[in-house]
C-alpha cells in the first residue's frame, strides 16, 4: 500500500506527527515512522505548534506576505488607473474594439494581480504564521431521540383538537374549497402569455404573397434574395450546383417581417438537369433543375444552409441532418425525420422565378397537431 | 501571546450593541470555533459558491446597460464594423457595454467565464460526493439540492447566453422552441406561450425581455435560496471527513473556523475571482461582435452551445430520425428522447441513488466518515459509467468538430457514438469494479505482509527477498476505515419469520441486488504482527464503528 501518493488519501495527521516536513512518499520506499501517508504539500497547513514558531522562519514570511500585500495594493492603484486612462482615448471615453482590448488587458491583469497576490500572501499567511492547533470536536447526535418527538407529537394533536379542525370537518373541508379555486387562479392569469397556435405553424408567407398577386392577375409571387431583396432571374441563376437563400417578394414589409422570415426562408438550388429526380406530383414544381426548398429543418429548426456541390446534398450545421436536393430533399441521414418541404415554382413572363403557392404541408420541426 | 487579552473596543462595542439585542454571542461563542476538515476535494464545492458570488456581482454590473428589449435599432455605436446595421436593442446594448463602458468587456467576460466554471464546480464537487458516499444518510437532503441546483445552473445558463439576442443565442433560442413543439399535446401552446407568439419576435418582441427577468430575478433567487439552505445543512450537520487516525464517525476533526477556515476559505474566494479574471482577460469568450445580430435565415458552421448544454445537443445528434404519426398526431421521438431521456436518466438516476443504495444494502446508519471509492466498487462502477454516458453525449456534441479536426467522416462519428453510448458505460462499469476490487486485494495485501521496503534481502541460503514493514499508522486508520461486507441481508429474524423487505418479487430483487453488491467483497483486516496487535484492536472499533 506504499503507491497511494496523489490518490484520495488524507493528508492531515495529528499533532504528534507534525514535528517534520514529510517529503512525498515514493512507490516502493519504506514507510517511515510518523511519517505522512501521502501529501500534495510541500508545508503542512497551520504548523499547529505554536510556541515552536521558528521566529526567523516567520519574520520572513511576514516579510513575503507583507510584500503581496502591497502588490496587490499597487495593483488595485493601478485598476483605477487603466480605468481613467481608458477614458481618454476618444472624444467621449472608450471607442471601438482596439480601445476596449487594450483597456481589457490592462483592468484585467491589475484585477487578476490584486486578487491573486491577496490570496497567495493570506495563505502563506495561514500556512506559515497561523499558530491555530488542529482540534478534535465531537459531533452529538442528530436526531432529537424518542421523548422529544412523543412530545412534539402530543403538542402538536392537542394544537389541532384545540383548533377544532379534527372534530369539525365542515370548517376543513370548505377551507380546502376555498384554497383550491385560489390556487388555479395563477394558471388563470398566465393565459395572456400568447395567442393560441390555431393555424400559425401550417402557412408561410409564400401562401399570403402568391393570393395577393394572384389578386392583382400575376401568376405567381416573385423571389428575392434575402438581404438584398434582389428578384431573380432564370438566367441569373443557370449555374448548376449553385444555392441561394430567398424569401417572397414584399415579406419586409408584412407587420411581423422577421417572424415571417423566420419561417418562409427558403433556399433555391440549381439541380443540375441529368441528376434531378422530380417527385411524383410534382413534375412542374422546378424550372430547369431549379428548385426551392425550406430553408429550416425539420428536426429542430435551424437553417439548413449548407449545400455541397458535388452531392447535392443540403447539411443543417446544428445536428447534421442530410437531405438529398435531387430527389425532393428526402432525409439521408441525422435526427431530421421528414424531406424539407418544397415551394412549387415557375417563372413569370419577364423571366423571373416565381412560387405559385405555399409549401404543401407546415415547415420546420414536427408538432403534435401537425398530422 | 496573552490568551487572557480582551478585544479592542471598535469589536466588543458592535458585539456587545448586538448581543443585547439578540443574544448573538452564544450563537458566536459556540461557532468560532467549529471544525472544518480539510481534504483538497472539500474546496470544489467552494468554487462553486464564489462563482455564483462573481456571478451576482458582475450580473448586476451588466443590467445596469443591458437593455433586455427586441425593439430594432439602427447600430450607430463605436464598433465600426456593424455601424448602420439594424439590430435589436438587446444587442446593440451588449456592444456597448463590451466596447463603450469601460470594464465592460471584462465584466461580461467574467460573467461569463464565472457561469461556466459555476457548472464545471457543482459537477466536479457532485462526483467527489457521490464517490466517496457524501451523500449518503443523514445527507440526501443536501444532495438532491445539488441536483437541484445544477439543474437550474442550466437552464439560468441557456436563459443568459440567449439574452444579447446575437446569431449563435438566436440559434439556441430556435433549437428551444423546436423542442418546445415537440412536446406532445401542449408542444405548440408552450411555444406560443413562451415567445408571446411566432418565433422569435411574438407579438411585440416577448422573449428577451422574459428570459432577462428570469435570468436575473427568479432563478437566481431560487438559486440563491437552495445555496442557503445548502450551507446551512452543511453547517448543522458538520461537514464529513476523509478516514485517518483519530477520525471517527463522531468526531471532527480539523482547524477551528476562525481563524484558520475562515483565512483560507477568504484566500479561496480571492483565487477563484483571481483565476477567472485571468481568464476573462486572455481568453476572450463569446465575442458576439463577431456572430452579427440573429437573423433567422443565417447559421455558423460549428455552432456550439456552453459546455454544459454539450449534452442535450450530442444527444439531439445521434438519435435516429424516429416519428410517428397515427390518427391525425404527430409524436418526435427523434426530439423527445434526447431531450428527455439522458437527462433523467443520469438527474433522475442520481436523485434516486442514495435511497436505492439504502434499500439495497439495508445500511440505515449515520455516515460521517467517507467512503473510499475503492471500498464501494458497485457504487464506484456506477458513477463510472454515469460519466462514461455523459462524456460520450456531450462529445457527441461537437461531432462536427471532431469530424474536421481528426479528418473523419462526419456520419462515421455520428456511428460511433449510437453505438459509443450502450457499449461504454458497461465498460466502464466492469473495468472500473475489476480495479475497485484489485486495490481492495492491494490494500488486503498490505495489512497481511505489510508495505514493500524496497530493501532486498539476501538469506544464509543464498536467497533474495524483499523486506515488508508494517504499513504506518496512516496507512493502517485509511486502509482499515473498510468496512467489510456482510455476504447476505437479513430476511428472517430469530423465530424464521422473514423481514417485511425480503418477501415478494420485490424482495427477491432486493435480495439479489444485495448479494451482487456484496458477493465479491475483499475482506480487508489486521492480521497479528507482533508488535501492532493491541494498537489495530483499538484503531479498528473506532473506524468501523
Amino acid at each position: 500500500m506504499s503507491d497511494n501518493t496523489g490518490s484520495n488519501e488524507p493528508m492531515e495527521s495529528g499533532d504528534a506527527v507534525r514535528k517534520e516536513q514529510s517529503p512525498k512518499r515514493k512507490v516502493g520506499t519504506p514507510a517511515q515512522g510518523g511519517r505522512l501517508l501521502a501529501t500534495d504539500e510541500s508545508e503542512p497547513a497551520p504548523q499547529g505548534a505554536g510556541a515552536k514558531l521558528d521566529e526567523a522562519a516567520a519574520k520572513r514570511a511576514e516579510r513575503v506576505v507583507a510584500a503581496l500585500f502591497l502588490l496587490a495594493a499597487l495593483a488595485s492603484v493601478g485598476f483605477i488607473a487603466a480605468y481613467v486612462w481608458s477614458g481618454t482615448q476618444g472624444p467621449d471615453g472608450m471607442h471601438g474594439i482596439d480601445d476596449a482590448r487594450a483597456s481589457n488587458y490592462a483592468l484585467g491583469a491589475c484585477m487578476t494581480v490584486a486578487m491573486l497576490a491577496m490570496a497567495v500572501g493570506v495563505t502563506i499567511w495561514v500556512r506559515r504564521l497561523m499558530t491555530s492547533k488542529q482540534i478534535v470536536q465531537q459531533r452529538g447526535e442528530l436526531p432529537s431521540g424518542e421523548a422529544t418527538r412523543a412530545e412534539f407529537e402530543a403538542a402538536f394533536m392537542e394544537g389541532a383538537e384545540d383548533s377544532g379542525i379534527t372534530k369539525r370537518p365542515l370548517l376543513r373541508r370548505t377551507l380546502l374549497l376555498a384554497a383550491a379555486p385560489l390556487g388555479l387562479a395563477p394558471l388563470v392569469l398566465l393565459r395572456d402569455l400568447g395567442p393560441l397556435p390555431e393555424k400559425r405553424l401550417r402557412h408561410t408567407f409564400w401562401g399570403e404573397a402568391v393570393k395577393q398577386a394572384k389578386a392583382q392577375g400575376k401568376q405567381g409571387v416573385r423571389l428575392v434574395v434575402d438581404g438584398t431583396n434582389r428578384p431573380l432571374r432564370v438566367s441569373d441563376f443557370a449555374t448548376p450546383g449553385s444555392m441561394i437563400t430567398v424569401v417572397p417578394e414584399g415579406i419586409d414589409k408584412s407587420p411581423h417581417a422577421m417572424n415571417e422570415i423566420a419561417k418562409a426562408v427558403t433556399i433555391l438550388i440549381n439541380v443540375p438537369a441529368e441528376k434531378f429526380k422530380p417527385v411524383k406530383g410534382r413534375e412542374n414544381w422546378h424550372v430547369n433543375g431549379i428548385v426551392a426548398y425550406s430553408k429550416i429543418c425539420t428536426h429542430v429548426g435551424c437553417p439548413a444552409a449548407l449545400y455541397e456541390q458535388t452531392t447535392h446534398h443540403i447539411l443543417c450545421p446544428c445536428h447534421q441532418s442530410t437531405f438529398d436536393a435531387t430527389d425532393g430533399a428526402k432525409v439521408i441521414f441525422g435526427p431530421a425525420a421528414r424531406p424539407l418541404p418544397q415551394l412549387p415554382l415557375s417563372v413569370d413572363n419577364e423571366g423571373y422565378l416565381i412560387a405559385t403557392g405555399d409549401f404543401p404541408e407546415p415547415v420546420g420541426p414536427s408538432f403534435w397537431e401537425r398530422g | 501571546m496573552s490568551t487572557q487579552s480582551t478585544p479592542p473596543k471598535a469589536v466588543s462595542g458592535p458585539l456587545n450593541f448586538l448581543d443585547d439585542r439578540l443574544g448573538s454571542t452564544t450563537f458566536f461563542r459556540r461557532n468560532m470555533k467549529k471544525v472544518f476538515p480539510d481534504h483538497w476535494s472539500f474546496m470544489l464545492g467552494e468554487i462553486a459558491l464564489y462563482s455564483f458570488v462573481i456571478l451576482l456581482l458582475t450580473g448586476t454590473f451588466l443590467t445596469l446597460w443591458f437593455q433586455p428589449s427586441m425593439h430594432e435599432v439602427v447600430y450607430e455605436g463605436s464598433y465600426t464594423k456593424l455601424r448602420g446595421v439594424v439590430m435589436s436593442e438587446a444587442y446593440a446594448s451588449t456592444l456597448h457595454i463590451s466596447f463603450d463602458v469601460r470594464g465592460g468587456l471584462l465584466m461580461r467576460q467574467i460573467h461569463h467565464w464565472a457561469a461556466i466554471l459555476f457548472m464545471c464546480a457543482i459537477a466536479a464537487h457532485m462526483l467527489r460526493v457521490f464517490f466517496t458516499g457524501a451523500y449518503r444518510k443523514p445527507r440526501e437532503l443536501n444532495w438532491l439540492i445539488g441536483i437541484g441546483l445544477f439543474t437550474l445552473g442550466m437552464v439560468e445558463g441557456l436563459f443568459g447566453y440567449s439574452l444579447p439576442d446575437d446569431l449563435l443565442s438566436g440559434t439556441g433560442l430556435r433549437i428551444t422552441q423546436g423542442v418546445a413543439e415537440a412536446i406532445p399535446v401542449v408542444g405548440t401552446y408552450i411555444y406560443m406561450f413562451l415567445f408571446g407568439g411566432e418565433f422569435p419576435h411574438g407579438t411585440h418582441g416577448e422573449i428577451i425581455p422574459r428570459l432577462f427577468t428570469l435570468h436575473v430575478l427568479l432563478i437566481p433567487g431560487v438559486i440563491l435560496a437552495l445555496i442557503t439552505a445548502h450551507m446551512m445543512i452543511m453547517w448543522h450537520q458538520k461537514h464529513t471527513q476523509m478516514p485517518g487516525p483519530g477520525r471517527t464517525n463522531d468526531n471532527v476533526v480539523g482547524y477551528p473556523f476562525y481563524p484558520v477556515f475562515m483565512a483560507k476559505t477568504g484566500a479561496y474566494f480571492l483565487f477563484t475571482f483571481g483565476v477567472i479574471a485571468l481568464l476573462a482577460t486572455f481568453a476572450q469568450i463569446n465575442p458576439i461582435w463577431m456572430y452579427g445580430p440573429y437573423d433567422p435565415g443565417a447559421i455558423s458552421a460549428g455552432s456550439q452551445p456552453d459546455w454544459y448544454m454539450g449534452v442535450l445537443e450530442g444527444s439531439l445528434r445521434i438519435m435516429p430520425n424516429w416519428e410517428t404519426t397515427a390518427f391525425g398526431h404527430t409524436i418526435s421521438w427523434n426530439v423527445l428522447i434526447p431531450a428527455l431521456v439522458p437527462l433523467g436518466l443520469v438527474f433522475g438516476g442520481a436523485a434516486l441513488w442514495p435511497f436505492l443504495e439504502q434499500w439495497i444494502t439495508g445500511d440505515k446508519r449515520h455516515h460521517h466518515l467517507v467512503e473510499r471509492p475503492r471500498n464501494a466498487p458497485v457504487r464506484t462502477g456506477v458513477g463510472m459509467a454515469a460519466i462514461t454516458f455523459y462524456g460520450l453525449l456531450w462529445l457527441a456534441g461537437a461531432n462536427d468538430v471532431i469530424a474536421e479536426r481528426f479528418h473523419v467522416s462526419l456520419f462515421a462519428t455520428t456511428w460511433f457514438f449510437r453505438f459509443a453510448i450502450f457499449i461504454g458505460p458497461v465498460l466502464a462499469f466492469v473495468v472500473t469494479k475489476r480495479i475497485c476490487l484489485g486495490l481492495q486485494r492491494k490494500d488486503a495485501a498490505v495489512m497481511h505482509h505489510g508495505v514493500e521496503a524496497g530493501i532486498i534481502m539476501m538469506s544464509p541460503e543464498g536467497g533474495f527477498s524483499e523486506k515488508h514493514e508494517p504499513p504506518t499508522e496512516e496507512e493502517r486508520a485509511v486502509i482499515l476505515s473498510k468496512e467489510n461486507k456482510s455476504p447476505a441481508l437479513r430476511t428472517a429474524d430469530d423465530n424464521g419469520i422473514p423481514a417485511p423487505g425480503a418477501k415478494g418479487p420485490l424482495g427477491h430483487l432486493r435480495g439479489r441486488l444485495h448479494r451482487y453488491w456484496t458477493f465479491d467483497d475483499i475482506p480487508v483486516e489486521e492480521h497479528d504482527h507482533e508488535e501492532h496487535a493491541e494498537v489495530d484492536e483499538g484503531a479498528r472499533k473506532e473506524l468501523t464503528h
